[in-house]
């Protein structure tokens, strides 16, 4: 297992938000964690690399404990996509040159130089190399956000909600490069979601979170309309239509 | 290796390149404007001569005296209190994540003066005196300089405590940076309403900006505090890079950023304490001297840094030049000049935030 947490907790002032939270994760795998709004997605994404310090529990990427760690060495294991991206007047070479943060001396190497090169054309981000991220599209933004977790050279890349507010083919483009990317490095993703359908195409495996703990955590493909059903308390069906399988809300 | 990959490599190292270049040329700028400082004045001293004076092999004992004691330590000020105040706006601007934030603008040079002023009137640091250009000697630099420091922190602890507010947008940071200025202002107008006749004009001399108080033992003390701030906040640059792409992508990256936020605002503060405790109140180059750096080199600190550094150099020095030459035989204080220079500068920035 590259990813392995067992009884995960964290609270504010006395009330659980992630509540003895178990689950692992093979390499070269896609987990969606998925649920109302508020259960706990986000927070549960951001206690894996200690951004934010949990209760109990442990966080073992390879068999060691991250919680242990220094940040700098957790960033090493965990790249994280945060949903809301900052665009200055920094080009998307040193946007991404800022993912090698910590492997960093007091300078890039030619090493760190050479890894950011090739992340930016294994996602196709070439021609915007120069270009200020203030004058980038959302799609464009999020991808070199992207890349700057890739230049990490994580064993686990975290996003937060990697599609919230971008258009259709964006969506399907990030996903689709997470896909490319997870295949490509043998490195495994957990996502939060809010697009169920979205999750049944593109991960490999669900958690369902229901006030802050853990509902039900099965492959996709396992997954059945009344599990939805009970975590978003809604009936809905799952059907499959041109080969996809597809969450149709029930109202 | 596919061409793109070769273009993209070699456009990356020609921007750096660039960029480098950038800021060599201003760092040539200050060159040549600390040269013209030395030789612009009551007395103007000839290019050559200047050189001469600074091999100490002067031509007569009072030019020399005129370059070495009086004009270069005064350009060593200019350069020191540009590069501080400019740093520590670049720094404030990074942690504060607010484009508006300064020593001036947030009120902590304001509290930095009035920390100066307590510790000359009240607590006996200073010696007054009746000449424009030295009234207030300042007996104990020390004190000085560590009660405007604690008054710096003061008011920096507001300010900190008010970033922690979620929603405190910029311009609510600056509107309390207006409240915190004009109550150290009040609070240093307090103090001079004590003051008797000799106190009060000197206190009034001396609240001016002025580069002309400087002198080597002040230099040495601001050198002291200043250097060792400077050389730190250059080595976080990719600290603050880090926080400038938003608090989760920085922790994400490994950054302490709680940590280098206090950091980073009190080594801030200390910098603005050490620069208005000898020379008053200069306002806006920290807001500036940034701005215009961002605009020619982009927001990486690599770059960022020294260039709004070497820019608020070559402010004061231009400013200093200028207050020599615009009312000659008068000298007016610089602090008159970057504001006339920096008000419209920060309306224009104001403006083009609503845009």
């Amino acid at each position: 297992m590259s990813l392995a947490v067992s009884n995960l907790s964290f609270g504010y002032n006395g009330r659980m938000v992630v509540d003895q939270v178990s689950f692992d994760l093979a390499p070269g795998r896609i987990l969606a964690i998925l649920g109302p709004n508020g259960v706990g997605k986000t927070t549960l994404l951001k206690c894996l690399n200690a951004i934010l310090k949990p209760r109990g529990g442990t966080v073992l990427v390879e068999d060691i404990d991250v919680l242990c760690l220094s940040r700098r060495e957790v960033a090493r294991r965990f790249g994280y996509v945060p949903q809301r991206l900052e665009a200055g007047r920094l080009t998307v070479f040193d946007a991404v040159l800022l993912g090698r943060t910590p492997h960093l001396g007091l300078r890039p190497s030619v090493h760190d130089v050479a890894v950011v090169e090739r992340v930016i054309l294994r996602l196709g981000l070439a021609p915007l190399g120069l270009r200020h991220l203030d004058r980038l599209s959302g799609g464009e933004l999020q991808k070199v956000a992207v890349a700057r977790a890739l230049a990490q050279e994580p064993r686990i890349l975290l996003f937060d909600e990697p599609t919230a507010s971008l258009d259709l083919k964006n969506q399907m483009d990030i996903l689709g490069t997470i896909r490319e990317v997870v295949a490509g490095q043998n490195v495994s993703a957990v996502l939060t979601m809010h697009d169920v359908s979205a999750a049944l195409r593109f991960a490999d495996a669900c958690l369902l979170m229901k006030s802050g703990r853990v509902l039900a955590h099965v492959a996709a493909d396992a997954l059945s309309g009344e599990t939805i059903g009970e975590v978003y308390g809604l009936p809905v069906r799952v059907e499959t239509v041109y080969g996809q399988r597809v969450v149709i809300p029930c109202t | 290796m596919p061409a793109a990959s070769v273009s993209l490599r070699a456009g990356y190292l020609a921007h750096v390149s660039r960029r480098r270049l950038a800021v060599a040329g201003m760092l040539a700028a200050l060159l040549v404007l600390g040269a013209l400082a030395l030789s612009v004045g009551a007395v103007r001293v000839p290019l050559g001569e200047v050189v001469s004076a600074l091999l100490g092999r002067a031509e007569s004992p009072r030019i020399g005296l005129i370059v070495l004691n009086i004009r270069l330590p005064q350009a060593l000020a200019a350069v020191l209190a540009g590069f501080g105040l400019s740093a520590a706006g670049v720094v404030m601007q990074s942690v504060l994540r607010n484009p508006l934030g300064s020593p001036f603008t947030l009120g902590i040079s304001q509290a930095a003066a009035f920390g100066a002023a307590l510790a000359v009137i009240v607590f006996d640091a200073g010696v007054m005196g009746s000449r424009q250009a030295d009234a207030v000697s300042i007996a104990s630099p020390a004190l000085v300089t560590a009660m405007a420091f604690a008054a710096c922190l003061a008011a920096t602890g507001v300010i900190i405590a008010l970033a922690r507010v979620r929603g405190a947008t910029p311009e609510v940071m600056v509107l309390a940076g207006v409240a915190l200025g004009s109550l150290f202002t009040a609070g240093t107008m307090f103090l001079q309403y004590f003051a008797d006749d000799v106190q009060l004009a000197a206190m009034v001399f001396w609240s001016f900006g002025d580069l002309a108080r400087a002198d080597w033992d002040d230099l040495a003390v601001m050198a002291g505090c200043g250097l060792p701030i400077l050389a730190w906040f250059a080595s976080r640059a990719y600290a603050f890079n880090a926080l400038d792409a938003g608090d989760e992508t920085a922790r994400g990256l490994g950054v302490r950023v709680g940590r280098e936020r206090l950091l980073g605002m009190v080594a801030a503060a200390l910098l603005t304490a050490v620069v208005v405790a000898f020379l008053g109140v200069i306002g806006f180059v920290g807001l500036i001297c940034p701005h215009a750096a961002r605009f020619i080199v982009g927001d990486d600190h690599r770059f960022l840094y020294p260039a709004a550094g070497l820019l608020g150099g070559c402010l004061l020095l231009a400013a200093d030049v200028a207050a020599r030459i615009v009312v000659s035989p008068h000298v007016l204080p610089v602090s008159v000049l970057t504001a006339c220079l920096g008000a419209p500068a920060f309306i224009l920035l104001l403006l083009r935030r609503r845009a």
